[in-house]
């Protein structure tokens, strides 16, 4: 069983991926890029890196199962609840100002944060005019994230979590429970397109009031975030605002120049003129 | 136990019991020591808790932010819900996948990274806990040069987790907490 990757080994297998596939992961953080290869090999059963970067040569079916496993997110309802609070009062008010609010939620995972955006718009009377663009590289987690089934071991937290965000609702309306899990309302998902996007090598598609990428930075290396935040800079509208994860920061980047800061502790941003 | 040559790193896991050995062991730190400290504990998401009260030191510490760089003299606390990954280059990664041992901070994810990162310039310690995260992380410590150190189980209010690591390898030092605190006292003065 391998234990450990290294830097040598962790090059060769980007490369493979780079000059077989086109997936570039040149740019991710690399340690955390080589637990999920080495958590992968576990996963698939693998012991050596020889059979590893065989299989990958030469089995293409393998090779997807590898992409869809390491680039994995998992992701939580309402997680972080104050920054959801922040959205509710200072955030969706200045958006109710558009006709058409269009939101990204670029690196979705499989749809928890644009489930509870949805509720969240929802209970401020706007989802009817909202449109939710959630976009993932990973085609596994888009296909689950289209079914809008959450499993209902979770609910329990999202519940909390969703009160703890000035949730005044009963949680249990928006979805329905069957068996082991819940079905997302289907009229909360009405107006949201899962596709897939990678932020490595795609490009603009269309303009935002509201980017959110919560957890995906983590990730990448510092010139990777760069050129995503150029990116994300290039898709918002003016004044639009752009959230990051809790623990990601904008201070290395040269681009933090054209956002303010709207909450430094949570991470929101709001673009310049 | 090999020669105390002083460390680059030092990082302190913990569980259920381990919060006042590890507040105590915070506090008798060399008020100049320069080695940073990570300290992982397993904690509730979406909950924050002051720690820095919790462990009632006066030093402050850092919950890091992704990328930032480990800075010398500085102790930090892995964040809620993220496992906590030092990079090749020195700066703090985090990584926000599946559980590992029913939790996010994992002590073993910590421990892994900075094997891999500091080699024998790694000193880990493992505290009281019942669940045996930590004691591969530990292992791996070792197996790279490092140091390990597992809580005496006699002292720890939860012997689980030490006892995890002891039974892995015999190259792990068992130690009361006093007995830490004069280690690192000790290399730290001979380095």
């Amino acid at each position: 069983m391998v234990e450990e990757i290294s830097n040598t080994e962790l090059q060769e297998l980007i490369y493979i991926i780079q000059h077989q596939y086109g997936y570039d992961f040149n740019d991710y953080a690399k340690a955390s890029l080589k637990r999920r290869f080495v958590r992968f090999m576990g996963h698939a059963s693998v012991d050596t890196l020889v059979e590893l970067k065989t299989r990958l040569q030469t089995e293409p079916a393998f090779f997807k199962r590898m992409v869809e496993y390491i680039t994995v997110n998992v992701t939580e309802m309402f997680r972080d609840p104050g920054f959801y609070k922040l959205l509710r009062e200072e955030v969706l008010p200045r958006l109710a100002t558009y006709p058409i609010i269009k939101i990204w939620h670029a690196g979705c995972a499989t749809g928890e944060e644009v489930y509870s955006m949805a509720i969240l718009l929802q209970e401020a009377g706007l989802l009817e005019r909202s449109r939710l663009y959630a976009t993932d590289m990973n085609a596994a987690n888009l296909e689950k994230a289209n079914t809008g089934i959450v499993p209902m071991k979770w609910m329990k937290d999202y519940t909390h979590n969703y009160i703890q965000s000035g949730g005044r609702h009963d949680f249990s309306d928006y979805y329905t429970a069957r068996y082991d899990n819940a079905i997302i309302h289907p009229s909360l998902r009405k107006n949201i397109i899962f596709f897939q996007h990678n932020l490595v090598t795609d490009q603009v598609f269309n303009e935002f009031q509201l980017i959110c990428c919560r957890n995906v930075f983590i990730y990448f290396n510092r010139p990777l975030q760069e050129k995503v935040v150029s990116l994300f800079y290039d898709s918002l509208a003016t004044r639009g605002y752009l959230a990051l994860g809790m623990k990601e920061s904008m201070l290395f980047s040269k681009e933090r120049k054209k956002f303010e800061v709207v909450n430094g502790p949570y991470k929101i941003f709001r673009r310049k003129l | 136990m090999k020669p105390a040559t002083g460390f680059d790193i030092i990082a302190i896991g913990g569980s259920a019991g381990s919060l006042p050995v590890m507040g105590r062991l915070v506090r008798e730190l060399p008020r100049d020591m320069k080695v940073p400290v990570i300290l992982v504990l397993h904690r509730l998401k979406n909950v924050h808790s002051e720690l820095n009260k919790l462990m009632s030191t006066d030093r402050p510490i850092i919950e890091p932010e992704d990328k930032e760089q480990v800075k010398p003299g500085c102790i930090y606390l892995a964040p809620q819900n993220y496992h906590l990954l030092v990079e090749p280059d020195g700066t703090f990664s985090l990584d926000y996948s599946e559980l590992v041992h029913y939790s996010r901070p994992a002590i073993d994810e910590t421990f892994f990274s900075i094997a891999a990162t500091y080699g024998k310039r790694a000193l880990g310690i493992l505290l009281s806990g019942a669940n045996s995260d930590g004691a591969a992380g530990l292992l791996r410590i070792v197996k790279n040069g490092g140091t390990g150190i597992a809580q005496d189980p006699e002292e720890a209010e939860f012997d689980i987790m030490p006892l995890a690591a002891i039974e892995l390898s015999n190259k792990i030092d068992v130690m009361r907490s006093d007995e830490m605190t004069t280690y690192i006292r000790t290399t730290y003065n001979n380095k």
